[in-house]
C-alpha cells in the first residue's frame, strides 16, 4: 500500500458555540487524487484551513507520514510538503509567469540580483512537468494574457516548486468553461503522474468525479461518505447520495443548508 | 446532464517536450529579438517617440537656435536634479503609492548639506549628512503611510507642508550662500564641466542605469512590482509587504537628498524654497514616461525620457520663438497627448 502522507483523526473545530467540523477522519496517500465534495457550509473551507495550518483544530489528531504532530501551523504545514492553491488564485496578473512562480522566493545571486536565466529555466521545467506548455506563451508571458485554466496552471506550477508532496486545490474549476476545466484536469493528472498527491475540492460533482481516485463527501461538518472510484459507477450515484444526505426522506426544504453548521453537533 | 467531459481530447499537449529539444517548444512570435525588445519596452519607446516628435516641431519652428550648445547645456544642468527624484518615484507609483513630500525632503536634506558646509566641514561630509537626512525622512514618511495606515496621497502632501513649514519657521526666509563650494573637490566631481558637458548628467545617467537594473533585475524591483500588482498575493507568498512599501519611500528620500544637494551646488546658494518648483514637473515626468497610475508596472527608462521631455518643453517653447506665456499650455498639451498615447499603447490586465 502506498505511503500515507497525511491523516486527520477525529478533527473537530468550533467557533464559539458553532461547530464547523465535528469529528472528521480524512487521509491522503502518496500519488492519490482525493476529491472532497460538499455543499456550501459543509465545512470544506475550514478543513482546508486546518490542512494548510492557517486554523488549528479544537480537538483531534494530525499525523504526517504516520507520525502525530504537535504545534501545527502554516509553517509546519509547508515543511510537511503541503501547498495550497487558494480559490482566488492569488496571482499578480500584470507580471510574467516566471515572476509569479518565484514570488517571494526569487532566485538571487550577489546582493539580491536576480538569476533571470536560471529562473526561466526552472520555470520551464516546472511547467513541462505539469504539461503546461503551449506554442502561444512562454515563461515570460504576462499572466493577464492567459485563460482561466492556464492561470490555474501557473498557480499549480508555483505550488509544486519546492517539492510539495500534497497540493490542495480549492475549487480550481469553479467559474471555468469545459475546455478550461479540461486543462486543469490535465495538469492535475501530470502532477499525480509525478508521484504527488492532490486534494481536489469542489462542489460540482461532475468536475470532481472525472479526476478523483477516491471521494470524500462532507456534510454539515462530518464525513458522510468515503468511496473508492471503483465503488462508484457514475456521478449520478454521488448526486443521489448527496441529495439523500441533504434531504432525508425526500422532503426538500426541511433542512436549510444555511443552518448546517449549527446543526453539525 | 451526464458525464460528458472528455478531458484528454482537449488537453493542451501540443507543445509537450521532446527530451532533446527543450527550448524549441517556446518558439513564439516575440522570440524575434527586435519584436521582443519593442514589446517589452513599448511604454519607454512611446515616450521616446513623443520626445522626438516634440523636438522636431520645435526645431522646424526655429532651426538655428537648436544648433547652439548653450541651449542643451542649460537643460543638462537642471535635468539631473529632476532625474534623481523621477526615478525613485517610478518605484513608488509601481508599488501603488504616491509621494508628494519629496520637494520638502529636497529642501530639508540640502539645508543639512548647507549647514555642514557653512560650518566649515568638507562638502563630502555634507553630502553624506544630506543623504542620511533624506533616508531618515523617507523612512518617517513611509512609516507614517504604511504603519499608520494612511492614504499616501494625503499623508505625503501633509508631510510636504509640515517639513517645509519647519524649514520656514527656523530660517524665516533667509538663504545660505556657500561661496567656499567652488574650490572644493566635491564641486569638481559633482558639479563642474567635462569637455563642456555639465558633469551632473553623467551621475544622473549612472543613477538611471543602476535604478533600471534594480527595477528589472533585482529582488527589490520584482517585489515592488508584485506588491503593487496584488498585495494580498504577495503577502500570502511570504513577502513582507509593509517593509517593501516603506523601502520605496526611503528610496525617494535618498533620491531627493541627492537632488537637493545637486541643486544647491549649481547655485552655490541654499534657499528655504529649495525643491518646491520640482513637485509638478517631476510628477508629470513619471506619467509622461509611461508608468500607469494603477500600480504593478512601470518603466524607469521611460520616466527618465519623460523627465527629458518635460525639461525641454520650457526651453523649446522659448527657443522656438514663442513667448513664455505658451509654456504652461505646451506642458499640458504634452501631458495629455502622452497619456492618450500610453492608454492606446498599453493594455491593462486584470
Amino acid at each position: 500500500m502506498a505511503e500515507r502522507l497525511i491523516e486527520l483523526r477525529d478533527i473537530s473545530k468550533s467557533y464559539g458555540q458553532v461547530y464547523a467540523l465535528g469529528g472528521v477522519n480524512l487521509s491522503v496517500d502518496r500519488g492519490e487524487v482525493v476529491g472532497l465534495i460538499g455543499d456550501n457550509g459543509a465545512g470544506k473551507s475550514t478543513l482546508i484551513k486546518i490542512l494548510s495550518g492557517v486554523v488549528r483544530p479544537t480537538s483531534g489528531e494530525i499525523l504526517i507520514r504516520g507520525k502525530p504532530v504537535t504545534g501545527w501551523s502554516a509553517a509546519r504545514s509547508r515543511d510537511a510538503g503541503i501547498e495550497t492553491v487558494f480559490q482566488d488564485r492569488a496571482l499578480a496578473v500584470q507580471q510574467t509567469i516566471v515572476r509569479n512562480i518565484f514570488m517571494g522566493r526569487e532566485l538571487t545571486g550577489w546582493f539580491g540580483w536576480l538569476k533571470v536565466g536560471k529562473e526561466i529555466e526552472e520555470a520551464s521545467r516546472l511547467m513541462r512537468e505539469i504539461g503546461f506548455t503551449s506554442k502561444v506563451f512562454t515563461p515570460q508571458s504576462i499572466v493577464g494574457q492567459l485563460s482561466g485554466g492556464e492561470r490555474q496552471g501557473v498557480a499549480i506550477a508555483r505550488a509544486i516548486y519546492k517539492q510539495a508532496d500534497l497540493i490542495i486545490l480549492d475549487e480550481p474549476t469553479t467559474a471555468l468553461s469545459l475546455t478550461e476545466t479540461a486543462k486543469v484536469f490535465h495538469f492535475v493528472r501530470q502532477v499525480r503522474a509525478s508521484g504527488r498527491s492532490i486534494l481536489f475540492i469542489g462542489h460540482n460533482i461532475h468536475h470532481v468525479f472525472d479526476i478523483a481516485d477516491r471521494f470524500v463527501v462532507l456534510d454539515r461538518g462530518k464525513v458522510a461518505l468515503t468511496a473508492d472510484r471503483s465503488q462508484v459507477k457514475a456521478a449520478e450515484d454521488l448526486i443521489n447520495f448527496m441529495e439523500d444526505v441533504a434531504h432525508p426522506g425526500g422532503l426538500p426544504g426541511l433542512h436549510d443548508a444555511g443552518d448546517a453548521e449549527q446543526r453539525a453537533r | 446532464m451526464s458525464k460528458t467531459i472528455e478531458p484528454d481530447l482537449h488537453e493542451p499537449s501540443a507543445g509537450i517536450s521532446r527530451p532533446g529539444n527543450p527550448r524549441k517548444e517556446w518558439k513564439h512570435p516575440s522570440d524575434h529579438r527586435m519584436r521582443g525588445f519593442i514589446l517589452d519596452n513599448r511604454a519607454a519607446l512611446g515616450t521616446l517617440a513623443v520626445f522626438v516628435v516634440m523636438m522636431t516641431v520645435f526645431m522646424i519652428a526655429n532651426p538655428t537656435v537648436f544648433t547652439t550648445w548653450y541651449l542643451y547645456s542649460s537643460v543638462l544642468t537642471t535635468l539631473p536634479v529632476a532625474l534623481f527624484v523621477v526615478v525613485p518615484l517610478v518605484f513608488v507609483v509601481t508599488c501603488g503609492e504616491i509621494d508628494l513630500s519629496f520637494p520638502a525632503t529636497m529642501g530639508f536634506a540640502s539645508w543639512v548639506f548647507a549647514l555642514v558646509v557653512q560650518a566649515g566641514y568638507d562638502p563630502f561630509l555634507g553630502i553624506a549628512a544630506a543623504i542620511a537626512t533624506g533616508t531618515l525622512l523617507g523612512f518617517l514618511v513611509g512609516s507614517l503611510v504604511v504603519y499608520g495606515g494612511l492614504s499616501s496621497l494625503i499623508a505625503t502632501l501633509g508631510m510636504n507642508f509640515l517639513l517645509r513649514g519647519l524649514i520656514q519657521i527656523i530660517n524665516e526666509g533667509r538663504s545660505t550662500a556657500l561661496t567656499s563650494l567652488a574650490d572644493s573637490w566635491a564641486y569638481k566631481i559633482f558639479s563642474s564641466q567635462l569637455y563642456g558637458i555639465p558633469v551632473q548628467i553623467f551621475w544622473a545617467i549612472g543613477f538611471v542605469v543602476l535604478s533600471a537594473l534594480l527595477y528589472n533585475r533585482h529582488r527589490f524591483g520584482a517585489q515592488v512590482k508584485v506588491v503593487g500588482d496584488n498585495p494580498d498575493s504577495a503577502q500570502q507568498m511570504g513577502i513582507d509587504v509593509k517593509r517593501v512599501r516603506v523601502k520605496v519611500f526611503v528610496f525617494v528620500g535618498i533620491g531627493a537628498a541627492i537632488a537637493g544637494t545637486f541643486s544647491v551646488m549649481i547655485n552655490f546658494t541654499w534657499w528655504p524654497t529649495a525643491g518646491d518648483g520640482y513637485l509638478l514637473p517631476v510628477l508629470a515626468s513619471v506619467f509622461v514616461g509611461g508608468t500607469p497610475t494603477w500600480g504593478g508596472v512601470g518603466t524607469v527608462v521611460g520616466g527618465a525620457i519623460g523627465a527629458v521631455t518635460v525639461s525641454f518643453i520650457q526651453t523649446g517653447v522659448v527657443a522656438a520663438g514663442l513667448s513664455g506665456f505658451y509654456v504652461q499650455f505646451f506642458n499640458g498639451l504634452i501631458i495629455i497627448l502622452s497619456l492618450l498615447g500610453h492608454k492606446w499603447n498599453q493594455a491593462r490586465y486584470r
